[in-house]
Parts: structure tokens; sequence; C-alpha cells
């Protein structure tokens, strides 16, 4: 994770040595594409190190002549690069291709496991991001008075410790031997909506918003800081202002910006982050299948999960970039 | 006048409680993985009564799954996770302030590149890229400390830049560059010492992560051996029988919270001189 | 400092008896503060950076930044104590009764608002008007009032999209849109252009006279002050030290520290040398129970340090009250006139040269085609506001800016671009002095070992070395136990002249001096000048001094080349274009330059 908005400053910086906004917009979105076509090639070679799937599928005995046919059944028998780009080709078209193991459309296999990891995130997120945005502000207008200190104290604490060990730690005490509210472990049939078993979505997701909320409340706080400390706050109330009118109007829209930047960084990181709350909790998402997949060279899987995590922390930035020039009018206004 | 060096951001941030708390926390952790394996009383892998059982003669928090004693696996799994930490944050450290430095003085073309360099790292699942790696060629120590110093170093690199650019634009840069200082001087001599305070904290703040990242390898179950006495480990093997024999699960996961809230508190210490050392600038 | 004669009437501030501490400690910050300004009255507070002239202007409106608190005293507007109001009834009072026009309105006005909005609010704020349509006449009539347009085109505008000029004007409408009785102007002119400062300055005057609003105008410019105000407060280490009518305390300044104020002010002609002062105001928490300027002040006695001295009234037929012991034995430190000081026997040999040089940055040129010599032992000034390209110039002489063509000759030998690339013996013989001394020195290095660091490039041995560091700065008055301070332990006059030292450490040919002066104090801006004349003096250096400020040329320069828009446009002696401009750019420029008139002693 990372604690500081500088790609919001970076663009700043790049607007006003050069062009207009609109092929600012562009070339952020071609660095996205490019970002991705490089993470595709890594992840395609590097899942092709796994080892050889035919082995594993058919154990060590097995005739040549069957292993040979095994290979190209799946299309082993050819060249890197063309299974690279027919694989990339795949991925753009929606047809991520079969699963080694069973021959079954990696989409059926994944598809509902991404649905429920999305709405794990999506669950964290909504938690969260208005939690972490209250206390930061909350924090920065109590400077140094108690809500300050006890809540950037504990936010310290949350953000040094692992997902793994807050989440064990959740598990003692509200699941499994201090309190017996939540299961400790969810239970999501295959087909089933996450939802259908909701109290077992309820600690995974205190722990992603635990993971995620310090830093982005820690932000927060130090925008809010800069704002309330800027000369514009001071003017406003020098203008006789309403307290109301000084924080809504001119300091909270101005510490928006720069925190943008971190939640984005932060919905990404979720989508790694996932993998060990999911393992910790037997939660049926991608982290799960990412877990079955790897021992036995399940290349297409493995594939299609490192893209899918990619993919989100590709968006996410760029959306953080275009809110940022949304909400500042120095970037808006070099549109027109 | 006495004419004393201002004093340095980490003697200075010696005088706030939470950073000495902090290397308090993590001395104690230190000292328990360099002492823990010469007063354990069981080897890690030695059976030493039923398993998964509270109460077991002649250990102290009971037994695990496998019936080993958790309190000795404890005392031996410090010490892996401390110094692949260590080492690789170390790594990461080095390599990308170099590159941070170099981006923020040269800019132009290969600020450029070298950024977007690290913004691609930075786009790369880090966990994949572990899981990955670890299976295909097995959870070597130097492979873990390589992965994670790879992807330390593109955050590094990242603050440095940050940190550096201001600094590059203050005129005692010029004063330099007007009298042909080379580039290499300009960096280590001039602009290094002005940005160890950020540095500092970001060191603090990346080791923290590092531990965390390793222990939650090991969670993954990619501890550098089998059945290995590793934190992070024991509380992916134990926590099924959370109910029966919670020692196995709470004592590793006690220590490596201790440990990264230690690291923690120390970041936050630097951090929060640094800014009063920022705050203090009379040309800030 | 009460005592106003004349009637009470008119009276729209009054201030008495105002102490402002720093919160922890208890400290003053001010004290003893009295000040008087009535209907349609400008009153001038001057003072040096941190003598708590702005800490009273916030106090006016009732405010204290972070850590400051307000400890005693009234400040009166009215009927009302805005010391005595509540948090409720201050906010219904500011904006309405007391505006504050912001030093820096580019970032005094919320970037995230369109200006009409940050108008209207104000409007809105306090009920101006009775409906939302006199409202908004009322915006575009304010704005007319600041000369600047009403249209909704214009309303839309968010602050970045002004010029610092128009933004100062929008402060200025915010300010008078309520119409109060009283307005604080915190330094409004400070970055502007003198041309845009005069416009602004002129606006400011006849507003306040047409509506008849006290104003409290802060500032460190006396020049500015002697044009604009009524009354002038002189302050000092947080106490009013002087204060009466403006041509009282310009004819006859009565506090030594005034004196040397205006001594140290440039003069644009004239023949007056300005004098500088050493030292610094004792900051709070470490002022003396006495007079602060005991320390610096050369008709000190026990008398000044025992106490702070009481009020004394100088004047002959209005008050002018003055805070001195002294004060009837104040010698005339205006009366110091030399000849020329900056009269150098110039020598015919040529040190410098530029022939034909265009500069810019990627692709667009800034500096068109300029050419000009400097002679041995001259000092040729270069004159320009900002964006005239001066300092491009100066920065590819000194080999820190590469994106350059033409020639530049020094002794002789044509330099390469990039100081890198010259030879060592070519780098140490032209020296540059940065104009920010707080980002000028190595912040973690002994200030020796940053002069020392020349002389080791030269290649000369250590121990040589530090007897020559010892020896420069004894030569810029610091003295050798200076060496092993730290530049954060030093002020900025000090680390000024450790700079100074630094480039001449190696015995240049050549010193450019980028604005030297532009980020110091008044009385330290005359010594540092002072120092500068010794100097080119006793090394027959050659200098380019670039400035903004052209008053200083007269006492450093020989020739003076004023730049705009990338060319020269007039280069000749200084005196005789100073008095005699040629050029219609020089004869603006000079036009307007705020200049401390000359008041009669009567």
């Amino acid at each position: 994770m990372v604690g500081a908005p500088r790609g919001a400053l970076a663009i700043i910086g790049v607007v006003r040595t050069s062009m207009g906004i609109f092929k600012l917009i562009v070339r952020r979105v071609l660095l996205g594409v490019f970002t991705l076509l490089v993470v595709s090639f890594a992840v395609f070679a590097l899942t092709n190190l796994l080892g050889d799937p035919v082995q594993r599928l058919l154990g060590r005995g097995a005739l040549p002549e069957v292993v040979k046919a095994k290979r190209a059944e799946l299309g082993l028998d050819r060249p890197f690069f063309t299974r690279y780009f027919e694989w990339l080709k795949g991925m753009l078209t929606g047809d991520p291709g079969n699963s080694f193991s069973n021959g079954d459309a990696v989409m059926d296999i994944v598809g509902d496991r991404i649905k429920n990891s999305l709405f794990l995130m999506f669950v964290a997120s909504m938690v969260s991001i208005p939690l972490s945005l209250f206390i930061g502000a909350r924090a920065a207008l109590r400077r140094d008075k108690s809500f300050d200190r006890v809540t950037s104290n504990q936010m310290l604490i949350f953000a040094a410790m692992p997902e793994f060990v807050v989440g064990a730690f959740l598990t003692v005490l509200l699941a499994t031997n201090v309190w017996h509210v939540f299961p400790a472990t969810s239970r999501i049939r295959p087909g089933e909506a996450p939802w259908s078993d909701w109290k077992g979505v309820i600690l995974p997701a205190i722990t992603l918003t635990l993971a995620v909320t310090p830093h982005v409340s820690r932000t927060m706080r130090a925008a809010m800081i800069e704002v309330l400390e800027s000369d514009y706050v001071e003017m406003a109330r020098l203008k006789g202002l309403p307290e109301r009118a000084v924080l809504w109007r001119h300091a909270f829209p101005n510490a928006v910006g720069p925190t943008l930047q971190v939640i984005a960084l932060n919905i990404a990181y979720l989508a790694g982050g996932v993998v060990v709350v999911e393992s910790l909790f037997n939660y049926r998402g991608i982290g799960i299948a990412l877990r079955d997949a790897i021992p036995v060279a399940n290349a297409p899987i493995v594939q299609f999960i490192a893209m899918f995590i990619a993919t989100i922390y590709v968006v996410c930035n760029l959306l953080a970039d275009l809110g940022a020039i949304l909400v500042t009018p120095r970037l808006r206004t070099r549109l027109q | 006048m006495s004419a004393e060096k201002p004093a340095g951001v980490w003697r200075s941030s010696l005088r706030l409680w939470r950073t000495r708390i902090g290397i308090a926390l993590v001395l104690l952790l230190v000292g328990v993985a360099i002492v823990g394996p010469w007063v354990a009383k069981f080897s890690p892998s030695e059976f030493a009564g039923t398993p998964n059982t509270r109460h077991v003669p002649g250990t102290w928090l009971g037994t695990d799954y496998l019936g080993q004693d958790v309190v000795s696996r404890f005392l031996h799994g410090g010490r892996s996770i401390l110094w692949m930490a260590s080492v690789s944050t170390l790594l990461g450290f080095v390599f990308g302030a170099a590159i941070g430095l170099v981006a923020a003085y040269n800019r132009g073309r290969l600020d450029d590149v070298l950024m977007r360099g690290m913004d691609i790292l930075l786009a790369f699942p880090q966990l994949l890229l572990a899981l990955v790696a670890l299976t295909t060629i097995g959870p070597e120590p130097w492979l873990i400390i390589t992965i994670v110093a790879f992807t330390t170093m593109p955050r590094i690199a990242r603050i440095t830049r940050g940190a550096t650019v201001p600094v590059v634009e203050r005129d005692f840069i010029g004063a330099a560059e007007a009298l042909g200082e080379s580039r290499f001087r300009i960096i280590t001599k001039e602009l290094l010492p002005n940005v160890t305070g950020p540095l500092l904290v970001e060191a603090n703040l990346r080791l923290t992560y590092s531990i965390a990242t390793i222990a939650g390898l090991g969670f993954l179950g990619f501890a550098t051996e089998v059945n290995a006495a590793d934190w992070g480990q024991m509380v992916q093997e134990n926590r099924t029988a959370l109910t029966v024999a919670p020692w196995g699960t709470l004592l590793p996961a006690f220590a490596i919270a201790l440990l990264t809230v230690g690291t923690g508190l120390i970041a936050d210490g630097v951090s929060r001189t640094v800014a009063g050392v920022d705050r203090g600038r009379p040309d800030a | 400092m009460s005592g106003t004669m004349q009637s009470r009437e008119n009276v729209a501030l009054e201030i008495r008896g105002l102490r402002i501490d720093v919160a922890e400690s208890g400290a003053d910050i001010v004290d003893e503060v009295d000040l008087t300004i009535r209907r349609g009255e400008v009153l001038g507070l001057v003072g040096e950076s941190g003598s708590g002239k702005t800490t009273i202007g916030l106090a006016v409106l009732g405010h204290a930044r972070r850590g400051v608190a307000i400890h005693g005293g009234t400040v009166r507007i009215g009927d009302r104590d805005l010391n005595g109001l509540d948090a409720k009834e201050l906010r219904s009072v500011r904006g309405k009764l007391v505006s504050y026009v912001p030093q820096d309105p580019g970032t005094a006005l919320n970037p995230a608002l369109r200006i009409g909005k940050q108008i209207m609010e104000v409007l809105e704020t306090h009920g101006f008007g009775a409906n939302q349509a006199e409202r908004e006449a009322r915006v575009v009539e304010v704005l007319s009032e600041v000369m600047l347009p009403g249209v909704p085109e214009f309303l839309r505008r968010y602050p970045h999209q002004l010029s610092g000029g128009q933004q100062q004007r929008v402060g200025l409408a915010m300010a008078f849109a309520c119409r109060p009785a009283v307005i604080v102007l915190d330094e409004p002119t400070t970055g502007l252009d003198v041309s845009t400062q005069t416009h602004v300055l002129q606006t400011i005057r006849d507003l306040a006279a047409r509506h008849g609003v006290a104003a409290l105008y802060v500032t460190h410019d006396l020049a500015v002050v002697a044009t604009l105000a009524d009354q002038v407060a002189v302050m000092y280490a947080g106490r009013v030290v002087e204060q009466g009518s403006t041509a009282d305390i310009f004819a006859n300044p009565a506090h030594p520290y005034t004196r040397y104020l205006v001594a140290a002010a440039p003069e644009m002609d004239g023949d007056r040398q300005m004098v500088g002062l050493v030292g610094r105001a004792p900051s709070p928490g470490k002022r003396p129970v006495g007079c602060a300027f005991a320390l610096r002040c050369e008709l000190a006695t026990e008398e000044c340090v025992a106490e702070f001295p009481a009020v004394t009234d100088v004047g002959t037929d209005r008050p002018h009250q003055v805070r001195c012991v002294h004060a009837f034995g104040v010698p005339d430190r205006t009366a110091l006139r030399v000849a020329s000081t900056a009269r150098v026997a110039r020598e015919s040999e040529v040190a410098l040269s530029i022939r034909h040089v265009d500069a810019g940055y990627s692709g667009t040129n800034v500096v068109h085609d300029v050419s000009f010599d400097i002679q041995r032992g001259e000092c040729v000034a270069l004159v320009g506001e900002s964006g005239s390209g001066k300092s491009t110039l100066s920065r590819s002489i000194g080999g820190l800016h590469r994106e350059w063509t033409g020639e530049i000759v020094l002794d002789g030998t044509p330099l390469e671009k990039s100081s890198r690339n010259r030879p060592v013996a070519q780098r140490l013989s032209i020296q540059y002095v940065f104009q920010n001394p707080y980002s000028s020195l190595h912040p973690r290095r002994p200030v020796a070992e940053s002069i020392a660091r020349p002389l080791a490039i030269a290649g000369v041995d250590a121990r040589e070395a530090a007897i020559e560091v010892d020896r420069m700065l004894e030569r810029v008055s610091l003295g050798s136990a200076y060496g092993s301070r730290y530049p954060d332990q030093l002020s900025g006059g000090e680390r000024q002249r450790v700079a100074i030292a630094r480039a001449l450490v190696s015995k240049p040919h050549m010193l450019i001096c980028d604005e030297v002066t532009s980020a110091l104090d008044v009385l330290v801006q005359a010594a540092i000048i002072e120092l500068l004349v010794d100097l080119q003096r006793d090394l027959g250096l050659a200098m380019l001094f670039v400035t903004h400020n052209l008053p200083l040329v007269r006492s450093i320069a020989q020739r003076v080349a004023v730049m705009s828009d990338g060319k020269i446009v007039e280069l000749g002696d200084t005196a005789q274009t100073l008095r005699h401009p040629q050029e219609e750019y020089t004869k603006r420029l000079l036009a307007d330059t705020p200049v401390i008139p000359t008041f009669s002693n009567d």
C-alpha cells in the first residue's frame, strides 16, 4: 500500500509542463494498456514456469504416446509465442480458455468466485471509505485532542499487523473462543450468491476493512490538516463564514482530491488482499481458486486471476487520476 | 554560541515515547529470536504429547496439531522471519533509494523511464508473483528475499524521488553545479543527507510490511521448509483447533503482531519527528 | 500610545494596550500596542519580518493563529470591543464591520470555488441587501469599484485563471463587499510587479477615501508607506516604537531604529548613501526587559536596559510619539551624504563579454539577442520585472542554464554552456550568489566546509584552505568562529555573508549576484550592499547585479541594463539612466516604482 497521493501531484506537474488535459488522459489510458500488456506477458511466462501440467495430470508412469496426445489436446505442443498471442486474443475477446485439469471453461470455474470476491471487496470498500473519511476529517478537526490520539494509535496498530493476524484475533474474539457471534468459516455453495451466507461474509469483511481504513484515514487526516491550515480557510473564517460553510464548502472538497488516489490504491490492494483473507476464512473466492490451481500447474486459471487483479489495479489508478482531475478546477478547466 | 550539529532525525525521534516503546518491542522479539532456540525445551519437531491439547505435562501452553510443544516452536520460529525481512528490506531500500535519487536529480527522459518502470512493477500483483515463483522454484530463502525486495524497491523509489525533487530545486544544488561537482557527488553528498528523514520513515514502514508479507507467505504455506517452526505457518496449521488449543495460533500471532506494531511505532515516531523538523524550518 | 488631541468623533479603530502571546509559553509576541485610525485614513504599520505586525493585523479581526493567544487589551471598532466578543459575535463582525486583505491572494482564494461565489458568500453570510438580486448587483458594483469586469463570464472563473493583480483585486472586492468600517491590508502588493503594485495601491487609496474606510496597511516597505499612508507606526520586536504623521516620521525620525530604517531605504536619485545595521531583533521569549533595540543601538545607556521606555511626544503641533529615552538626542543618519560610493575607477579591460545571446526553455526563447560587456572592476546592474529573462541570462552565464546560443566570453575565452564542461579555473573564476540564503547553503554541513569546497576543487590542500576560509569569514565580518556553525544557527543576513564568502574564496574575476537581497529585511539588505560595494572595490571584481529593485541599483552599480521581454531596452550610466531615462519602458518603470518622497522638515 502506498500512503502518499503522489499520483495527483505528478499529474499537476505534467500538466504544467506540457500539453492539454485531453492528451494527458489519453496518455494515462495508453500507459495503463501498456502496463497491462507487460504484466500479461510476465504472467504468461511465469505460469509457464509452473511446471508441466500434463505430468501432474497423468502421473509419472504415463505412456509417452498418451502424454504426447494430452499435450496436443491442451495445445501445449505449439511454440511459446503462438500460445501467448492466442491466449491474449482469448482474454481480449472474453474467452480465457479452459482449465487444464478438467477441460471446463475458465469462466465457468472462476466466474462466480470472482463475483464472490468482488462482493467481499465491495462490502469492505463501502464500509471503509466513508468510515476512514469520517475518522480522518474528524481527527484533523480535533487535532491532538483525545479522538485524534486514540484513533491514530488504533489506526497505527491495524496498519502494522498483517491481515491474517488481525483475522485470527477476530476469529478468537468473535467466533471461536470469547464470543460465538459469527462463524469462523464461510460456507457459500457453488452457484449460490455470496449473501446466501451473509454471516460468513462479516468477519472477512471486517478484516479487510481494518486493513484499508488506516491508510485512507491517515491520508485524509493529513490532507485535511493541510487544508485547514491553508490561507483560504483562514480567509473564509476572516470573512465571517459560519464554521459549517468553512468546513463543507472550503475545507472538505479540497481535502478529498488528494485522498482519492490513496482510496484507489487501497481498493486495488484489496484485490490482492482478498487472497489471504479468503484463505483464512475459507471464503469461496479467487483466493481459494488460486490456492488450488497453483500446485497443479493449472495455468489458465492462475493467468486469469492474475490479470483480473492487475486490471483492477490499473483501472483504479486511472479512475483516481480522472477523479482528481474532476475535483480540481485547475486541472479540469484545461479541458475547455 | 556552541556549534552543535543539528540533532539527527533518529536521535530526536528517541525523545518520543512511541519510538521508545517500538524499539522495546522490536528488541524483545529480536531477543526471543536470538536466544529462543537455546532456551527452548524441545526441538521444533519433537513430539511432546497428545496433539492439540491445552494442558500437557512438561509444556507451558500445550501442544500443536502434531503434538509438538507450542512454546518451543514459537522460540525457534523468529529467526527466519527476522533475517529475511531485514535483508529484503535493506536490498529493496538500497536499490529503490538509488533509483529515486537518480530519477529526481536527472529529471527528463531518464526520470520518466525509471519511474514508469517502477509503476509497472507496482501494478504487478506481488502476492501472485510470490506464489507462482515459490511454487515453481520452491520456497528458498533467497527467492523470498528477492521477491520481497522487488516489491519494496518501487515504493521506496517513489518516496525517495518525491522527497528529493524539492531538494534538487534548492539553490545549494545550483551552487554545487556551478562549481562543476560530479553527478555522483551531488547525489551522495548533497542530496542524500537531506532526505534521510523521509527515507528513515519509509525504511521502517517497509520493514513492517516485509515482515507482514513474509509472515503471510508462511501462512499461505510457503515457509522455507515443510513443518518449519515459522510464526506464519504456525497460525495456518493450528487455526482449525482454535477452540481446544488456542495458543498454537495465538502465540505466533501475538509475536507477529508485536513485531509489526513495534516497527510501525518506530516509523511513526520518526515520521512525527520529520514533520516537526519540517515545520520548524525557517524557509518552509 | 494614546493622546489623540483631535476630536474622537471620527475614530474608526482604536487599539489600547493590546498584548498577544505565544499560547504555550506565554512569551509576548506583541505588547503595549496603542493605535488609532480615523475614518478615511490609512495607517501604515511598518516592521521587519517577525516584528509582530501581521499578528496585530489579524487581532483587529479578533483572530489569532494556531498557537497564538490574544492576552489582553481592547480592539474597539465603533462601540464594540472585539476582544470581548464570543465566536458567534465575532463571525457577525468579520467581513462586515472589519475585513481583511491577505498577503498572497494566490493562496488565500479557494482554488475550488468560482470567484463570483467567493465574493457572493460574504454578502450572503452577512445578509447584505434585501434579496439575491440586490446582492448580485452589489457583486457587479464592487468588482467595478476594484476595476474588474462584473460580467458573468468573469464571475465564473476560478482563481488560477486570473493574473496575480486580478487575484488581489478580487481580494479587495471581497473585503469591500459589505462596506466595512475598517479594513486590514497585510502586505497586499508583495509579489506583484511594480506597475501592478502601483495600480492596486491607487485603488486602495481611492476606495478608502471615497467610502470613509479606516485602513491598517501592514508592510515592510517604507516607500509604499510613504506614498500611501497618512499615519505611520513603526514596530520593533513586538512594540510600537514610534508613531506619527507620515511627514513627521520621514522628515524627523525620532527613534534610532526608525532613523536606521529610513537611512537603509534605497534612494532613486540624490546622493545619499545606504546605511545598514548588523544583528537582528530578539524573538518572542528572548526579549529583554528594557528597550529591545538597545542591543544594536549606539546610543544605548543603562537607562535603556533598565525598563521599556515610556512614551515621549516630540511633536510640535500634532502628536509624534516615540518610545526612546534619547528621543531628543538622536543623530540624523539621513544626513550622511557621500559623493557617490559606487563610483569606482573603471579599467578599460573587458572581463565578460556577452555577444548575441538567445536563451530559452524547450524551444521558447525568453532572452533575445542580448549583447553587452562588463569591464574589470565594474558592476553592471541587470534590472527587470519578473519574466523579463534576467535570471535566465544570469544563469546562462553561470553555467546553470544550458539552452542558449551565441557567445559568452570570459577573459578572452568563450565559455562552454554547462559548468561541468568548463575547465576548473574558469568555473572558479565565475561565481554565483543566489537569491535565497535559506536554500543556498547545504543545511547539514558546517559553513566552513561549504566555503572550503571551491578550494578543494581547485586542489588547495586542507590546511591552507582552512586559513583561507578563516580569512574570508573575517572579510565578510563574521569572524572565523562562525566556521563551525550550521546554516540554521545563522540569520538570513549572516547566511548571505557566508554565501558571499563561498563565492569569493576562490578569487574569481566575475561575480553574479542574483537578487541577493530580496529575501532580506531592509537594514540587512543595506548592510549586504555595503559589504558588496566594499568587496568589489577592494578586489577589483567585475560584477553582474541582477535585481527587480530599481532604487537599489544606484547604490551599487556604475552602469545599468534594463531588461524587458528578453531584450535589453536601455543600457547606460546608472545616475544618468535613473535621472534621464531615454526609453519609454524605463520611464514607466521609474514612474511606477514607489520612492520615499522628500518631506520638508517643518
